[in-house]
């Protein structure tokens, strides 16, 4: 069957599709008329800068604004008392909860560079003095960092469920379970166990997020956004204003480089209300620092590998327990650690998994999605790993990896039949395109066929 | 401290504006005088999205104090585009893909377009040394340099756009 | 390793596989197509581009399913007032979900003015077909034709009727199952394999990567070029995490965070590798015309296989990231206190 759909693809004959036809963005983009959202400029237009917390974890016992307030260009501020429903969390419309971050800190920080009122001025310099001369009371708490140590009894205790993880149906981790992997590890002829780690990462989009909210007159208000996910803010931002849907005008679509920093919905809610409450076009881009520390990273991940292996490089059993450092809340984190937990085995076929994936509260800046969703620093793991296998059964990485390579048919520890696998061919096209001589039972190989590679 | 007013060449034009004291260039650029063109990636220094030509040298906008323009010519891209169709360098970025999300891109051709006006036939070390103040997340920068070398040919033929 | 030799050289490879969509399903995206009397076909969408080209790839895949010239398809995007849902630009998922809602707008609308044509041309739709320049022909005969225009025009003069058309994917939402982790968490699977060379500064730690080739498995190509731009600028994306990138260089402390490019390193164009790559197309089961999907995975394969030829070229077993200079060392170090 494989050669058929090798056919069928030389057969294909399409007009356009599969064509390098120019870029239909590219005119604008070279001749630097392509809109992007910090060009929208309206006259009488307020600039919104965040007060931010300076320390990772504090009661918040008192905030003066009276030298604030006497800046000259000072508008007004926002504090969690202007939102009507202050704490949310983003992936609510798909049914994940419970809500637990404020728009504006309420009583307690949990990361440094939370969000606590927000300063509306005439100009930027204003609005950011503004903001350098609020004088915040807080109490300082113990914070926790270390994905382990949060999960331990005594911990400091991030998030309002009274636990650092967040709780999947019940389960204080997204798992999977798959045959039987005590059996196969007394099985095995080696047991190959290893820890990988990763420290959070930022996208670093060339464009920072932001957007800009302008009341109409009959009553809506539209907002510029770089918004990677057009509904996805505009709903969320009319839940947590508490406005009907139709109030609101979203207006995007070009963006400057996303890489999933830019579905977290985290400046348009705020930026819709300060327009609504002062009747006047308001911007709020990041600054790079903002971006930078403030906005959400690829989160750090934590991932330990036990695997058992036979003499023949067989994986035989393989468990895997990890951890997504989500920061202070869920953002995307919850949904990236189950597309992890679907992927950390691998593209490798092995009878008996056992997966405990947790995605874990810490003091850190949240993290979100990012390029390869919960499945980037998997692949790194994976990846490592494999070589680790084929290092202590004596194999070479390519065999070790063709050895256990999943293919059409077979049933993937979530238990979902493979389709679509081209795991094989995509290898021997890399040996080939690297000089990488392949031994002719591996070159034989195929995704379709477990019984060798001769076909017809 | 008061305003003052400050007049320099603007792609050709002779233009007058009144400048806060310590205001950059780039803030007079796109928010005085409407030419958004000029990027504000990091307004840090950093990222080289916010270049112009002074000169004809490139400058980052977001440092440069408006009144030390005084008397000088500034170029944009707006002033780089002629009237009818692209100039070699963004005819080169066009046609080979060295733009993505386009961000990166208005500052991206400026260097070029500085790069080739002083080193009309740069190797491709030469070229990596000019564009290393400008970052690019997405392309990789493998079309960008193509598309310099590409640029450098078309001017070398003849079809100069300035 | 000589004495004298403080550079070192080492290979490795890493495999992937990279799963389409949101991963349970459950993320619509609709796309509305109607020809203008101007015989131009505007589709309205909500869905973002990022850079990546979702602008032109949509609109090769409408301009294909509908048979006409591909200027003559407009893409209005992205506007709430206009454009229907789109669940967003993440996930791997817009030209495969956007591109499917377009192709089934595009079966649509393209009924609708085979039908209009036909009563024109006084033929069966059935008999008709669109030559991809602006014409539909009856089949065979190739002077009883009329122009799109003609038929745009007459659809609304004289027959009263609209050329429009509506589309929508979606993959069902799937459960997952809390005990045993059951679930369906993909709607195709792209793959990469890459091969990469380093060589490593024993004295300084520095590493540099010399050259990557990858083999990327991305199912029906729209637009190679577009394709290319994705997998050059994941590979030094990749470069980045593997080498450089933190914005907690302590992680776990949260101290010394870069706040601009000069503290956050990036890979620039100085870093860039040698770099070669195939693209090998096997058409997906259920992506427009076989698409698979090729935006987040390509940072994906680079990272590891970096890590690899490190750990090939010094001899030892780096498991964090990124590896920097630091890292490095101290892992020679550790191999010289054990040896
Ligand atoms: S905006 Fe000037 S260098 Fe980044
Ligand atoms: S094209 Fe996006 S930053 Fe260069």
């Amino acid at each position: 069957m494989g050669a058929n759909v090798l056919e069928k693809a030389a057969e294909k004959k399409y007009r356009v599709v599969g064509q390098s036809v120019p870029r239909r963005d590219g005119m604008g983009h070279v001749t630097g008329t392509t809109k992007f959202v910090g060009d929208v400029h309206y006259p009488g237009m307020l600039h919104l800068k965040m007060v931010r917390s300076p320390v990772p974890h504090a009661k918040i016992n008192g905030i003066d604004f009276s030298e604030a307030e006497k800046v000259p260009g000072f508008v007004r501020v926002l504090t969690h008392r202007d939102v009507p429903k202050n704490i949310y969390t983003i992936l609510c419309l798909i049914g994940v909860g419970p809500d637990d971050e404020p728009v504006l800190a309420v009583d307690k920080v949990r990361y440094q560079g939370e969000p606590i009122a927000a300063i509306l001025a005439e100009t930027e310099e204003a609005a950011l003095e503004a903001v350098a001369k609020v004088k915040l009371d807080l109490e300082e708490l113990p914070a926790v960092f270390d994905v382990e140590e949060a999960l331990k009894p005594g911990a400091p205790i991030v998030a309002d469920t009274g636990v650092n993880y967040f709780i999947y149906e019940g389960h204080h981790c997204r798992r999977v379970r798959y045959g039987d992997v005590e059996a196969g590890f007394a099985q095995a002829d080696f047991i190959v166990e290893e820890t990988y780690n990763t420290k959070p990462i930022e996208h670093a989009p060339t464009e920072t997020t932001g957007c800009v909210a302008k009341p109409e007159a009959d009553g809506r208000v539209t907002v510029h956004t770089n918004t990677q996910a057009l509904y996805f803010s505009l709903d969320n931002t009319a839940l947590i204003l508490q406005v009907p849907f139709q109030k609101l005008h979203f207006v995007g679509g070009t963006v400057g480089g996303g890489f999933g920093g830019k579905v977290d919905v985290i400046t348009e809610p705020i930026t819709t209300l300060a327009a609504m409450k002062t009747g006047r076009p308001v911007k709020f881009i990041y600054s790079r620092a903002e971006e930078m520390q403030v906005s959400s990273p690829r989160s750090a991940w934590r991932l330990k590998y036990k695997d058992g292996v036979m003499k023949d490089g067989r994986i035989v059993a393989r468990q895997i327990t990890s951890y997504a450092d989500a920061g202070a809340y869920n953002r995307h984190t919850p949904y990236a650690v189950t597309k992890h937990a679907a992927n950390v085995a691998g593209p490798y076929t092995i009878p008996n998994v056992h997966i405990d994936a947790h995605c874990v509260f810490t003091n850190h800046t949240p993290g979100s999605a990012f390029r390869g969703f919960g499945v980037t620093m998997a692949s790194f793991a994976i990846e490592l790993q494999m070589d680790k296998i084929a290092a202590t059964v004596g194999l070479d990485p390519w065999t070790i990896r063709f050895i256990n390579a999943y293919r059409n048919g077979d049933v993937r520890p979530h238990r979902k039949v493979a389709e679509d696998v081209t795991f094989i061919e995509t290898m021997q096209a890399a040996a080939k395109l690297a000089g990488h001589e392949l031994p002719e039972h591996l070159l034989a190989m195929n995704s379709w066929d477990r019984n060798g590679g001769q076909h017809d | 401290m008061a305003s003052k007013v400050v007049s320099f060449t603007l792609n050709g034009r002779e233009t007058e504006v009144m400048v806060k004291p310590l205001t950059t260039l780039q803030v007079v650029l796109r928010e005085q005088l409407g030419h958004t063109a000029t990027k504000t990636g990091c307004r840090q220094g950093g990222c080289g999205s916010c270049t112009v030509l002074l000169n004809g040298e490139p400058v980052l906008s977001c440092l440069l104090p408006a009144e030390d323009v005084a008397g000088q010519q500034v170029t944009t891209l707006e002033g780089l585009t002629p009237i009818d169709g692209l100039h070699p360098v963004q005819r080169a970025f066009f046609d080979h893909y060295a733009v993505q999300c386009g961000y990166c891109s208005p500052g991206m051709i400026l260097t070029t377009k500085a790069l080739l006006d002083r080193n009309p036939t740069p190797s491709r070390e030469e070229i990596v040394e000019a564009i290393s103040g400008n970052i690019c997340r997405c392309t990789g920068y493998t079309a960008i340099i193509e598309a310099v070398e590409a640029a450098a040919q078309a001017l070398k033929g003849g079809q100069n756009g300035r | 390793m000589g004495v004298n030799m403080t550079k070192v050289r080492g290979q490795g490879m890493a495999a992937i596989n990279y799963p389409t969509g949101m991963n349970l399903g459950g993320d619509p995206s609709q796309a509305l197509i109607h020809a203008s009397t101007t015989g131009n076909f505007i589709i309205s969408l909500s869905s973002t581009d990022l850079g990546q080209g979702l602008k032109t790839v949509i609109a090769q895949i409408g301009a294909e399913t509908l048979g006409v010239p591909f200027d003559t398809v407009i893409i209005d995007t992205a506007d709430t007032d206009t454009g229907p849902h789109c669940m967003g630009t993440f996930a791997s998922r817009a030209t495969h979900r956007v591109g499917n809602a377009v192709m089934m707008a595009a079966n649509e609308a393209k009924k609708a003015l085979l039908d209009v044509a036909a009563d024109e041309l006084e033929a069966s739709p059935d008999d008709l077909e669109l030559d991809g320049n602006g014409s539909i022909v009856v089949k065979g005969v190739p002077d009883r034709s009329i122009s799109v225009i003609d038929t745009a025009l007459a659809a609304h003069f004289k027959h009263g009727k609209t050329i429009a058309g509506r589309g929508i994917y979606m993959k069902p939402k799937s459960k997952v199952d809390p005990l045993t982790g059951e679930m369906d968490p993909d709607s195709t699977e792209a793959h990469a394999c890459t091969v990469a060379e380093v060589e490593v500064d024993t004295e300084t730690g520095e590493v540099k990567v010399l050259s990557l080739k990858s083999a990327y498995e991305v199912g029906q190509q729209v637009n190679p070029a577009l394709v290319e731009g994705q997998i050059v600028g994941g590979a030094l994306m990749g470069i980045g995490h593997a080498l450089y990138e933190t914005t907690n260089p302590y992680y776990p402390a949260i101290d010394h965070g870069p706040l601009n490019f000069s503290d956050y390193l990036m890979p620039g164009p100085a870093e860039l590798p040698e770099m070669e790559s195939v693209v090998l197309e096997f058409p997906s089961s259920n992506g427009p015309y076989g698409v698979k999907g090729v935006g987040e995975m390509t940072a994906n394969c680079p990272i590891p296989a970096i890590v690899n030829a490190i750990n090939n070229a010094l001899g030892v077993r780096i498991t964090t990231l990124p590896v920097t200079p630091e890292v490095v060392l101290r892992a020679l170090e550790e191999k010289a206190a054990q040896a």
